[in-house]
């Protein structure tokens, strides 16, 4: 089963898009995505775009964890 | 990889190792119901990071697994039809049916051809308006909404020769039945991507009926690690809840455009899963007003009669039961290379992932 | 030779067509022996030293992909199999079985390109045979290549890896999986442009920089199964056990973006430009800088050692710190893709 990776859109044309996955370009649909643009990173899943990722929120789950570090109880 | 990279730092996942041997005091037995989940920890090597006392199962998470032998005795009797092309993501071509694979007749001579996207088979039945193209739908929620796509587009482009055999399932039908067979866990990793359409309230009943914990998970390995993390503060706390760990991807709504979609074109109907028999309400059948791309209705072909593989322990170890160690035909009759069972052949095994990773 | 010609039944049946296509064709790109003489074997004195013989066979399909042909592909995968195991390629053989109704314009391209390698290669070949099979009974040309190349006694120890120490570094030339992908995704994917070029690379040159730098041990060329089929087969009943570091592989970010969608192992996808070399762990600093300097070595990195712990077993340390075991890629993940 294809998994899901995030790719960046590059270029959309009607409900179709293309998307970078890393340098590698996928066609994807965009029907189950509001509004998508250029430079908008989603989740491909055969084939077809099923979620925006959402920038605020990975760098709140980094943050997160990052402050785990400094918990007083992890000096060793 | 953007979004993939810094999810998997190495100084981040040892933080969270820490921060998991710190608080863990009881023995915690946590299910993964997610093909994608069972590939990704036994690929970085997630188990050796956690505490004995925390034990992972892996259970019904593998759609190719969970599906009936049936399935694919129908899609081999469909692909020997003439003018017949069939479709398929690559995890089917290998499954064992009951006297043949779609490998084997693609060996044969039938025409059958590995998609990566669900439109690839629109575009094959565009490009080949004589033959009859069936597209063998699998996959759970997150798969559902792609298929649901093409109806659509076949039904906007007056397509008369794109079919569709569907085998999608849903999710908290199997999750439930697992707890009411007694299995015993203490909460789930719940499926990130299936989330990821559905949302989270689906997962309610688990800690409101039966006092379990559930966090929704990403794939990555600080994902996952941090999903384990969660579950294990809910159950040493005694606070059994439905958490997002996966909110850069997973909204408490889900995806409302796709569940639209997915309503419109699907009706939910009794279904079989390897392992526990029919389950109510846990498949997705095209709905009446779609019947023209039924490929069980507007195909008919008698279909063999199932024979299950003997010895096979497929059933117990999707539901967590058993260990692929424990069937006495793993890695002796049933390897990748000559599967017997559907958890060997399936990328998303729990067998196959056992033997690729190297697990005793 | 004319562009819309094709080949037909009577080029492989040895009479007069088959007699033209050999000399417009074959001996004008590959050349005609020094002593005039066109026979039907073609004879050889070796100086001393032991030979080492080889043959494989190419059914690749797409014909053509970035990067290279089903030509260029015979010549470097049966050169390769020849400089791996220490010997100087010297001579090949070329067979071929095409279909009835193959353009001949595209013999042409691929004799052209076959010449084109052996030339860099240092190789000459020497003999040949034509077959042609009615339509849709081979699909479009199959070509198999023989090779022999002189091998320095003192090196014979070099494909049996008798050795290998634990201790010793794990050397490779390059960015792994570009070929599989390529020529998976040349053929097949509807909806995916990988935008790679194969590897499809003869070695001999960059493996003798290697050899005359330092102390090498070992060394297979990585093709179908990937660098997992040349370790887990190294390992297999030995006393020792191989360790890989997965943050020092070097792969491409377009490779990573595509096996991470489709689930596959990049460690078990073809190659044909690569070679894995284990080296006396004191020479490795110096032979990949040797190998640096070559256009085929330029990306050269040590990716593992050798060790005492758990012998018989290849091991990957993944990047966030876990381990899992490297097995043989089983079944035939990208079919036809050599």
């Amino acid at each position: 089963m294809c998994l899901s990776i995030p790719g960046q859109i590059i270029k959309i044309e009607g409900n179709m898009a293309e998307v970078s996955v890393n340098g590698t370009l996928v066609k994807a649909g965009l029907h189950l995505l509001d509004n998508p643009s250029p430079g908008d990173y989603v989740l491909i899943h055969s084939g077809i775009a099923i979620q925006k990722i959402d920038e605020e929120e990975a760098k709140e789950t980094l943050r997160i964890l990052n402050s785990l570090g400094d918990s007083p109880s992890l000096f060793l | 990889m953007k979004y993939v990279d810094e999810f998997r730092n190495q100084k981040l996942s040892r933080l969270l190792s820490e921060q998991i041997h710190a608080i863990v005091k009881k023995e915690i037995r946590l299910m993964e119901v997610c093909g994608g989940h069972t590939l990704s920890i036994h690929r970085f090597g997630i188990p050796e990071l956690l505490p004995p006392s925390v034990h992972l199962l892996s259970g019904p998470g593998c759609p190719v697994c969970v599906s009936d032998i049936r399935f694919i005795d129908h899609a081999i009797a469909l692909a020997r039809l003439d003018n017949v092309i069939i479709t398929t993501f690559g995890d089917l071509i290998r499954v064992p049916g009951s006297t043949s694979s779609l490998e084997k007749e693609k060996s044969s001579g039938a025409d059958v051809r590995v998609i990566y996207s669900s439109l690839d088979a629109i575009e094959i039945a565009n490009q080949n308006p004589g033959k009859k193209v069936v597209f063998l739908g699998i996959g759970f929620e997150t798969t559902a909404p792609s298929t649901a796509v093409a109806v659509m587009t076949a039904a906007q482009e007056h397509l008369t020769n794109y079919f569709v055999l569907s085998a999608h399932k849903v999710m908290p039908p199997v999750m439930e039945a697992l707890i009411d067979e007694g299995i015993l866990i203490d909460g789930y990793i719940a499926p990130g991507h299936v989330s990821t359409i559905t949302g989270s309230a689906m997962y309610r009943f688990i800690p409101e009926k039966y006092k379990l914990a559930v966090v929704i998970s990403g794939f990555e390995p600080l994902d996952l690690m941090q999903s384990i993390y969660m579950l294990v503060r809910q159950i040493e706390e005694g606070r059994p809840a439905v958490e997002i760990q996966y909110r850069r991807a997973v909204r408490p709504e889900g995806n409302p455009k796709a569940k639209t979609l997915m309503n419109e074109i699907f009706e939910l109907r009794d279904d079989w899963w390897r392992g526990f028999g029919i389950i109510p309400a846990s498949g997705l059948a095209l709905r009446k007003k779609y019947r023209q791309y039924d490929a069980s209705v507007m195909l008919p072909v008698s279909v063999e009669p199932p024979i299950e593989p003997k010895g096979c322990l497929c059933g117990l170890v999707l539901k967590g039961l058993k260990k692929p160690v424990e069937c006495k035909l793993y890695k002796t009759a049933c390897t990748p290379d000559h599967p017997v069972g559907a958890c060997m052949v399936s990328g998303e095994g729990a067998c196959a992932t056992y033997y690729r990773y190297g697990k005793e | 030779m004319e562009k819309n010609k094709t080949i037909l039944l009577g080029h492989g049946s040895g009479g007069r067509m088959s007699h033209e296509l050999t000399e417009q064709l074959f001996l004008k790109y590959f050349g005609r022996p020094d002593d005039g003489f066109l026979t039907d074997a073609a004879l050889l004195e070796p100086e001393g030293n032991l030979l080492a013989f080889t043959t494989d066979s190419f059914v690749v399909d797409p014909v053509f992909f970035p990067g290279g042909d089903i030509g260029k592909l015979a010549v470097c995968g049966t050169v390769n199999d020849l400089c791996v195991a220490g010997a100087s390629p010297a001579y090949l053989t070329a067979g071929f079985i095409i279909e009835e109704g193959f353009p001949l314009s595209q013999l042409e391209t691929i004799v052209k390109s076959m010449a084109l390698c052996a030339s860099e290669a240092g190789v000459k070949i020497i003999a040949g045979d034509t077959k042609v099979v009615h339509k849709h009974k081979c699909d479009k040309i199959f070509i198999n290549t023989s090779g022999i190349g002189i091998l320095e006694r003192r090196y014979a120890h070099l494909s049996k890896g008798t050795h290998i120490t634990p201790g010793d570094k794990i050397i490779i030339n390059g960015f792994l999986a570009d070929h599989g992908l390529t020529v998976m995704t040349a053929r097949e994917a509807l909806s995916i442009r990988y935008n790679g070029t194969s590897d499809c690379a003869p070695l001999n040159h960059l493996i003798r920089c290697a050899m005359d730098a330092g102390d090498i041990h070992f060394m297979r060329d990585a093709t179908r199964g990937g660098l997992a089929a040349i370790v887990t087969e190294l390992v297999d009943r030995k006393t020792f056990g191989i360790e890989l570091h997965e943050n020092k592989i070097p792969l491409r970010e377009n490779t990573k973006g595509l096996c991470e969608m489709l689930g596959f192992d990049p460690l078990q996808i073809a190659n044909e430009g690569k070679v894995m070399m284990v080296v006396a762990s004191s020479d490795a600093e110096k032979i990949v800088a040797a190998m640096q300097k070559h256009p085929y070595g330029k990306d050269s990195c040590i990716i593992g050692e050798i060790t005492d712990q758990h012998p018989g077993t290849a091991v990957l340390n993944t990047i966030i710190g876990g381990k899992r075991i490297i097995d043989m890629p089983a079944g035939e993940l990208l079919p036809r893709i050599c």
